[in-house]
């Protein structure tokens, strides 16, 4: 160990394979000191500017902030805030084009400088030794300090290991071509860098402090022996120029001769790895408090008329950088402006992209100084490109699988171990821009591995869902059946219940055959008759549902009975009285009447009186008396002249009836109304019952005979009484009944005479 | 004599590697077919069903009985030559009978105009949507695969199938796609 430290003083180190040494450039922008840039119009800043998570928005549209003011709150470990660069207002938190190489908008704040460049109240910690660590931390990432070398990542982790840290590097190589920043930076303030290692140490506690500073930078080297020269741990190690010896693997392979394994990081070999940049920005923090609003620009290329390095405020466009350093677009065939060096930066797509905290250097090269990339030639297998790569890898292969799209191959052949330095791309003669290949490939199985991530989470959830469902169904079966068996139970317990419902329900469907029969027989036989009965039967029954006294039921009984004997009677009696209208039409204007058995008797009275009249007259006209013995008279007059027995038997029995009738129902209990609606809803049910036999026998005797519609035609045209109907049915039947027996006859006659 | 001996040495070796197979066979029993296991890890498991199979476990289960490889539209290209490797067949193009393979998208209700009638939750073969009967639904992007299985249900048609935005994060170096734009 303490030869590889002898060795590392003596100035002996190590190689790395590879490598290429590409022009410097580095006269053109170091030439001056840094220099202060004037308030843009608006700044843009980034809510995310670092590997990580973004931290969660403090401000809204319209804030007043001050200079240094936290706009994005921490949350987790890998977020860091970002700060206000300048006093001034929140104008908008939109998406605006961020500084990467798609050029997609990323959520940013807009502010619009007041001028007033106000601080917040700013809290240095000097007498940080004196407190916890965790409190030095604390300060590191609430000041938003993201590694500034380029990656960008979050610094507060990297200064707190897990493990014992043998070797603190701080990278001062700054190999890229043009880059000045870091460069200028230790020239200027090698003491505050010290002081930010000072902190590093403090919290990391290494074993030796090795400074590495290309050799190409001999002001810089100078600058940090004189701040280091109190400090014999600070080993500030001149390390021969070579691309990319600034490589974080690289560095700690030129220092130490170790190599940092695949898939590893740089603590697995005892080692981290800070910026100068990053110790500047550290130091800010302990000993003004100030956070990261700020850094070190390098504008250069010979677009520029005066490249410079320049303290830019994070947020602010290129453009008002490039006006700062004379950008002369003129110069340029076609507008190139590239973020980063020339070999590992990217081109922007705009202009408004803002300076971010990993934002080194705007390069506005001529057409002269930077070709622009022919058309990419076929790969003729030089492996040049083998022979530059600083990781041993076998860029012509990688490409050859990347372009074919066999990304598993272009694993195998180590891939994600590519820095994408782009030194293979520089020394390939056929112009093939490998890296760019290495990069999508590398997007490509990223996403794919995302998306098979994605797959194994649908997954599960889909087989989770499958399975939810089968136990909602299994439960529900379960329930049912559960359901089932308790109704079964609950059957049990009732006994023999079951069986003698069945027993019931078994006799009342035989109750149900019988009545049936019994009431189809007399249907047969005589269907008024029957419908009588029902109507009897149903009167019953309804008296008893009604639970009415014995006594009134015995006589709603009777009067039902001769109720229906009346409704008999009228209906008889009407018969005759249509059939005398038919002998003596001026008699038949009685259609209003609503006593049909008063009318008709007085109809008939009449009738008799005007025949005795008649007869009287022709025999001696004198002799006419109003009395009732000649009335009398005149009614055996009638009764002996009368064309047949039938039509005067019928209307004494109606006399009889009538007032048989009558006076059942008029003596009947009116004081009772209970009583009487009983009875009329009785007589109403027997009446549609009536009806309901009519119709039956309509139905039956479709094609109704003369006699019968006759009948029918003027008791439907007179009245829609129920009595009519019934009256109507009953002469309907008869007729029926005369037809049938015609028809017997008939039949019977012609069978006699087939004999 | 000798061909006696020789005729029982085989036959006792042929017991004893028969006992030793059948035990093997008992206790090394493998309970599903390994081959279905690894073609459904292949597959993208968006469950949407436009292979014909009503998700993607009975697609890997078909394909192991011998059916086509090119018969899923979200897995497109890789996963056919993927299925392919697997399978030591010939990779073929995608079967447009099935579907093509456009751009991922995700589903999106527009929550103004949902009802609540809960019909795309009991579609989602993934359980990415949320809400209560009456209530507002809402897709959870992160969890939806893309199925478009929750589209036709919807009584009002308030959900829309929606391409993935690209992030930083999930840019693939397209550089081509970047408009050059000259700037005065």
């Amino acid at each position: 160990m303490q030869s590889l430290i002898d060795k590392i003083r003596q100035g002996r180190f190590f190689d790395f394979p590879g490598g290429v040494h590409p022009p410097g450039r580095k006269t053109l922008s170091n030439q001056d000191v840094i220099g202060k840039c004037t308030l843009p119009e608006h700044l843009y800043l980034t809510v995310k500017q670092h590997i990580g998570a973004p931290g969660q928005l403090q401000v809204k549209v319209g804030d007043e902030v001050l200079k240094g003011q936290a706009l994005t709150r921490s949350t987790n470990p890998f977020a860091l805030p970002v700060h206000a660069p300048t006093s001034g207002k929140v104008t908008a938190i939109a998406p605006h084009v961020s500084a990467h190489p798609s050029g997609l908008a990323e959520l940013s704040v807009e502010i619009t400088p007041d001028g007033r460049d106000k601080w917040i109240d700013l809290t240095p910690i000097p007498d940080y030794q004196q407190l916890p660590k965790t409190r030095i931390i604390e300060a590191i990432c609430d000041a938003g300090i993201a590694g500034m070398g380029g990656a960008g990542f979050p610094t507060h982790i990297k200064v707190s290991p897990k493990k014992d840290v043998e070797f603190l590097v701080i990278n001062g190589a700054e190999c890229e071509p043009y880059i000045t920043a870091d460069d200028r930076l230790m020239r200027e303030h090698a003491w505050q860098i010290r002081q930010g290692i000072d902190v590093l140490c403090h919290l990391l506690n290494p074993g030796h402090v090795l400074i590495a500073i290309e050799d190409n930078k001999p002001e810089a080297i100078q600058a940090m022996q004189v701040a280091c020269q109190e400090k014999p741990d600070y080993i500030i190690c001149p390390i021969p120029t070579k691309y990319p010896a600034g490589g974080e693997k690289q560095l700690i392979q030129v220092l130490t001769g170790r190599e940092v394994p695949h898939g590893r990081l740089p603590i697995d070999v005892g080692i981290i790895m800070q910026n100068v940049g990053t110790c500047f920005a550290v130091a800010d923090v302990i000993f003004t408090g100030k956070p990261l609003i700020q850094r070190v620009v390098t504008l250069t290329g010979e677009a520029m008329t005066k490249p410079c390095n320049v303290w830019a405020l994070l947020g602010t466009p290129i453009c008002h950088l490039l006006k700062h350093a004379g950008y002369e677009k003129a110069q340029q065939g076609v507008q190139r402006l590239i973020m980063g060096g020339p070999m590992m930066g990217f081109s922007l797509a705009s202009e408004q992209i803002p300076v971010v905290k990993s934002t080194n250097c705007i390069l506005a090269p001529t057409q002269q100084e930077m070709t622009l990339p022919e058309e990419e030639q076929a790969c003729i297998r030089c492996s040049a490109c083998a022979d530059a790569c600083p990781v041993n890898l076998l860029p012509q292969q990688m490409y050859w699988h990347s372009k074919a799209k066999e990304l598993d191959k272009a694993q195998d052949y180590n891939l994600f171990d590519c820095i994408e330095c782009g030194a293979c791309a520089y020394v390939c003669p056929s112009q093939i821009p490998l890296v760019h290949y290495y990069r999508v490939a590398k997007a490509q199985i990223r996403q794919q591995e995302e998306e098979k991530q994605k797959a194994d989470k649908a997954r599960d959830r889909f087989e989770a869902r499958k399975q939810r469902l089968e136990e909602e169904k299994a439960e529900r079966e379960l329930k049912h059946q559960q359901a089932a068996e308790a109704r079964r139970e609950a059957m049990h317990k009732q006994g023999d219940d079951p069986k003698s419902k069945v027993a019931a329900a078994l006799a009342r469907a035989r109750k149900q055959q019988t009545s049936d029969e019994t009431t189809a027989a007399p249907e047969t036989a005589d269907k008024v008759a029957a419908a009588i009965a029902r109507a009897k039967a149903r009167k019953a029954a309804v008296q008893q549902g009604d639970s009415a006294p014995s006594d009134t039921a015995d006589t709603a009984a009777e009067d039902k009975q001769a109720k229906v004997a009346a409704a008999v009677a009228r209906a008889k009696a009407r018969k005759a009285a249509t059939q005398q209208g038919h002998a003596a039409p001026s008699d038949t204007a009685d259609t209003a009447a609503e006593d049909k058995q008063a009318k008709v008797a007085a109809a008939v009275a009449r009738a008799k009186a005007r025949k005795a009249a008649v007869q009287q007259g022709d025999a001696a006209p004198s002799d006419t008396a109003d009395t009732a013995a000649e009335d009398k008279q005149a009614k055996e007059a009638t009764a002996s002249k009368s064309k047949t027995t039938k039509q005067v038997k019928p209307k004494d029995k109606v006399s009889t009836q009538v007032t048989a009738a009558d006076t059942p129902v008029k003596p009947a209990p009116a004081d009772d109304r209970e009583e009487q609606k009983r009875q009329r809803v009785a007589a109403a049910i027997a009446k549609a019952k009536q009806q309901k036999a009519q119709k039956d026998r309509q139905q039956a005797s479709s094609t109704a005979d003369m006699p019968a519609e006759k009948v029918a035609q003027p008791l439907v045209e007179v009245d829609e009484q129920k009595k009519q109907r019934v009256a109507a049915a009953i002469a309907k039947a008869k007729a029926r009944k005369a037809k049938l027996d015609m028809q017997s006859s008939a039949d019977n006659q012609q069978d006699k005479t087939d004999e | 004599m000798s061909l006696l001996y020789a005729l029982l040495a085989i036959g006792l070796l042929a017991l004893l590697f028969g006992l030793i197979l059948g035990y093997a066979a008992v206790r090394f029993k493998v309970e599903s077919d390994p081959l279905v296991e690894q073609i459904d890890a292949i597959l993208p498991q968006t469950q949407c069903g436009q292979c014909g199979y009503p998700g993607c476990r009975p697609y890997a289960e078909a394909i192991a009985n011998g059916d086509e490889i090119n018969k899923c539209p979200p897995g497109g290209e890789s996963t056919i030559r993927q299925l392919a490797d697997l399978m030591g067949l010939e990779a073929k193009p995608l079967d447009d009978a099935h579907g093509s393979n456009d751009v991922k998208k995700v589903a999106f209700i527009r929550e103004d105009e949902c009802i609540g009638c809960t019909k795309c939750i009991q579609a989602c073969p993934v359980d990415a949507i949320v809400g209560a009967s009456k209530q507002m639904h809402t897709v959870i992007s992160e969890e939806c695969t893309g199925c478009d299985l929750c589209v036709d249900p919807c009584p009002v048609d308030c959900i829309d199938m929606v391409p993935v935005k690209v992030t930083a994060s999930s840019w693939r170096w397209q550089l081509d796609a970047i408009p050059v734009k000259t700037i005065d």
